[in-house]
This record gives structure tokens, sequence and C-alpha cells, in this order.
């Protein structure tokens, strides 16, 4: 195993393959948990310490998964980890913890952590599992604070709760409301895709060339 | 072979074995850290019901300052010492566990949906001067999915809402949970409870209309949250009631 290839899974996901701009998986908490920074960085850390631990252990024991049960040991295992996260936030962060509420339970059902354990930790060595859900969670991490920054600072003007524009600034609710941040990812999406064109997906169908239509005007003129 | 049924058994087991071992002792090694942030959650809301909380404060300091005493709800007295209970931990839902420290609420007047009520309750007093500034007073009540529990503050007219507040609630995060809405929370600043000695506060369906003459009695509804709403209305209209504090709000009087 070379460095390089150790170096691959874990920046390859951060960009290239994210997994929320490329394979548009664990939306439902980019658009949750993104209308303040503070809550939005428990979130990241959260998920990336539940999707690389989860990789590691699914790893680890996966000679000995049988395939007819595998979905369910991998979700047991996973399900411990965000009880452990969910018991640790309650015990020393409670006030990000009220405010997460159902979102820190709802990491069992994120695509992203289910989806890394199927694809990759089912197959691979367990340290490299372990990069592998890094580098998701990461990449995870900096498509929803990057929707977090735009939405705090141009909905409500503040950042991590700071004020950055002072009083004359006018809440904007669209942004702090959910649907602002399909936008702001759809926007993040064309971004990297203008950037990286490998990954524009090709069209599911050709259009046909525009063609002229028939004068229409006299038709009915002649009825 | 990994197919085998003893082996598809087995590492079922072992998993389910190991994490349930790992659940449960994270779960018993943390609840004294959760139990303390929870009761510090219950503090902070009791003070910014009455809306004299101080974030540069320390919680237990500012709590020091409010009075706390039991009170007799079938008598409307309230007492700073009764029997051997310690007012600081003295915990009214506890107290609903035992049939002799509870009542069952009768079913026409259960509109709440409490079932049990304690025979004492604890009340907060803020004092100024000497005399009473604001009283806080518990309630609860069932809502959508479960009962609301939180903290109602009035003025020393015994009449005038200062805040309310929740400190625990299963309702819908965006719907019923809109009730830790700041916005939804100030609407109640200011509102009245009785006219001419009937609960007349309440929660209406969509918004209020503020030149109405009854807009003092009203609260608008939380949008997509009639049961809810309708929860917190019946809350009001029960705690302050004959069988809440309204033995306890006739015939206070209060001497430090």
């Amino acid at each position: 195993m070379s460095l390089k290839q150790y170096k691959e899974v874990l920046v390859n996901p951060l960009i290239k393959e994210n997994p929320i701009t490329l394979q548009i998986l664990g939306i439902c908490s980019a658009l949750a948990v993104t209308s303040n920074l503070n809550v939005t960085l428990i979130m990241c850390i959260a998920l990336t310490s539940v999707v690389s631990l989860s990789n590691l252990f699914i790893s680890i024991i996966r000679n000995y998964i049988p395939s007819s049960v595998r979905i369910i040991v991998q979700m047991t295992i996973i399900a411990t980890l965000v009880i452990l996260v969910d018991e640790l936030l309650k015990a020393y962060d409670y006030e990000t913890s009220k405010k997460l509420s159902v979102f820190v339970g709802l990491i069992i059902t994120n695509c992203i952590v289910m989806g890394r354990a199927e694809a990759f930790a089912m197959k691979e060595k367990p340290f490299l599992s372990f990069l592998d859900g890094l580098g998701n969670g990461i990449g995870y991490s900096l498509i929803l604070i990057g929707v977090a920054f735009i939405r705090e600072l141009f909905g409500a003007g503040t950042l991590f709760g700071i004020p950055i524009f002072g009083d004359w600034y006018p809440t904007n609710n669209l942004l702090l409301l959910p649907p602002s941040s399909f936008i702001i990812i759809g926007l993040f999406i064309w971004l990297i895709r203008g950037y990286n064109n490998d990954q524009i997906e090709e069209d599911e169908f050709d259009l046909s060339k525009h063609s002229v239509a028939p004068n229409l005007d006299k038709r009915e003129l002649n009825v | 072979m990994n197919e085998t049924i003893m082996k598809t058994l087995g590492v079922t087991l072992g998993v389910c074995l190991l994490c349930s071992l790992f659940v449960s002792f994270t779960a018993v090694s943390l609840r004294d850290q959760q139990n303390t942030n929870k009761l510090n959650d219950k503090r902070i809301k009791i003070l910014e019901a009455a809306n004299i909380y101080d974030k540069s404060m320390s919680v237990e300091d500012q709590f020091k300052n409010l009075e706390i005493r039991f009170l007799d709800f079938d008598t409307g007295e309230t007492y700073r010492e009764y029997k051997d209970f310690d007012i600081n931990k003295y915990d009214q839902l506890q107290s609903l566990r035992f049939p002799d420290q509870s009542k069952p609420v009768p079913a026409d007047k259960d509109i709440a949906i409490i079932k049990n009520r304690e025979n004492i309750g604890k009340i907060y007093f803020s004092i100024k001067d000497d005399e009473i500034d604001k009283l806080i007073l518990p309630i609860r009540g069932y809502g959508l999915w479960g009962t609301l529990y939180g903290y109602i503050a009035i003025e020393n007219d015994f009449n005038t809402v200062v805040g309310i507040e929740f400190y625990e609630h299963k309702e819908t995060p965006g719907l019923g949970g809109e009730v830790d809405n700041p916005n939804w929370k100030n609407i109640w600043v200011g509102k009245e409870i009785y006219q001419s000695g009937d609960v007349k506060l309440q929660v209406i369906k969509g918004a209020v209309d503020q030149n109405m003459s009854d807009a003092k009695y009203m609260v608008d509804g939380l949008s997509g949250a009639t049961l809810t709403s309708r929860g917190v209305s019946n809350m009001i209209e029960y705690w302050f009631s004959d069988s809440g504090y309204l033995k306890l709000l006739e015939n206070f009087d209060y001497e430090s």
C-alpha cells in the first residue's frame, strides 16, 4: 500500500468525489443544521467522527460479517456510535445538543455513513477505511461550513453568533430558512463542475435540434 | 464459511452484546454530568421566564436571589419549610409517584391532561426591596406528542404575564417546537390572564387582531401546530384555575 494511495483516499472526497456535491448524499442535514456556524461545526465533528469510526470498526470485522445480515450489523455499529456522540454532547455541550435536537440521532440515517460502510469499509483494510471515512467527513464538513457561512453571514448578519454587519443590516429570512441551502448547494455544484469538467454528467437523453416551426399564423387565417 | 446459521447468529449476537455494553457504559458514566446540565438549563429557563437572566453571571448565584417556597395547592398557603422536605432538592414531579403526595385530577377538570397533580408545589419569587417583584410558576400539559414542561412568570399584580419558557417537550421541531421561538415567546409579554376572576388568556387560531379590545387576552397560534397551541392554551386555563394557582393568587399576601 503506497503512501500515494493513502493520500488519494483521504483527499479525493474533499472536492473531486465530494459526498454532497457529486454524490448528492446527506442533503437533509445540510439543510437543517446550517443556519448557525456553531451548530454546524458541532454537527460536522459529530458526523466526521461517526463515519470514520464506523468505517474503521466495520472494516475490522468485515471478514466475519455474513452477507445476509451485513446491513443490520453495519447499522448496529453506526447506531452505537451515534448514541455515544449524542450522550457525549448532552454531557459536555448541552446547549448545542438541544439545538441539534433530532439531527444528531438522524446521523444514523445519513446516507454518507451507510454508503461508505457498504461501498468502502466492507472491502478495504481498517486504516484505509478510517482515512476514507475521515476524508468523506471532511468533504461533508467543507460544504456544510460553506453553506452555513453564507447563510449566517447574509441571513442574520452574524458569524458564530457575533454581529458582523451591525444594526443597519436587515435579517434575510430566506437565507435563514432551510430551502436557501438548496440554492447555495446548487451554486456550489455549479462552481465545482465548472472548474472540474469530469463531474458533468452526460445527458440522459438527447434533445433533438431546433427546427423551424411551420408558419402557424397563416394556417390559422385559412381556417 | 460466513453463511451458516450458527455463524450468522454468533456474529449478530456478538456485535449486539458489544455495542450494548458500550452504550450502557457511556450512558451510566455520563449520567451525573447530564443531570447537572439539565438542572442548570431548567434554572436558566426559570430566570429567563422572569426576564432576569444575566448571561455574564453564574446561574447558581442568580438563582440564590430567588426565594423558593412550597405551595399547598388545596389551601393556597405557601411555606418556607414543609415537613422534612428539602426545598432545594424537592421535585414536585417526583411526588406524582406517591399516592399520599399527589391526587388524580378528575377527568372533567383535567383539560391539560396531566392525570395527577402534586399536593405540594414549588414556586419562585423574585424579590425587590422586600416586595414581591415577580412570581414564577411551574406549568405542564399535554401537547401533541407528549407533555410540555415549563414556567410562566407573572407581575406582582398577579395578572400580567412576564414571560413563558418550556424546558422540556417533544413537539415537532419547526412546528410545535416553535414554542421555543423567541418571537412567539415575546408575544406573551404583557398579556393578561384573568378577566373578572375567570381565566381569559388563551392561544387562538391564527394571528391576533391588535385592534380588538380583547387582544391583551390572546396569543397568536403556532401555524401548523394546532394541537400544541391548544395544549398550551389548556395548560394556562388549568394551572390558573381553582385547582391550580387561583387560590394562591387570591389570598396571597407576602411577608418577608
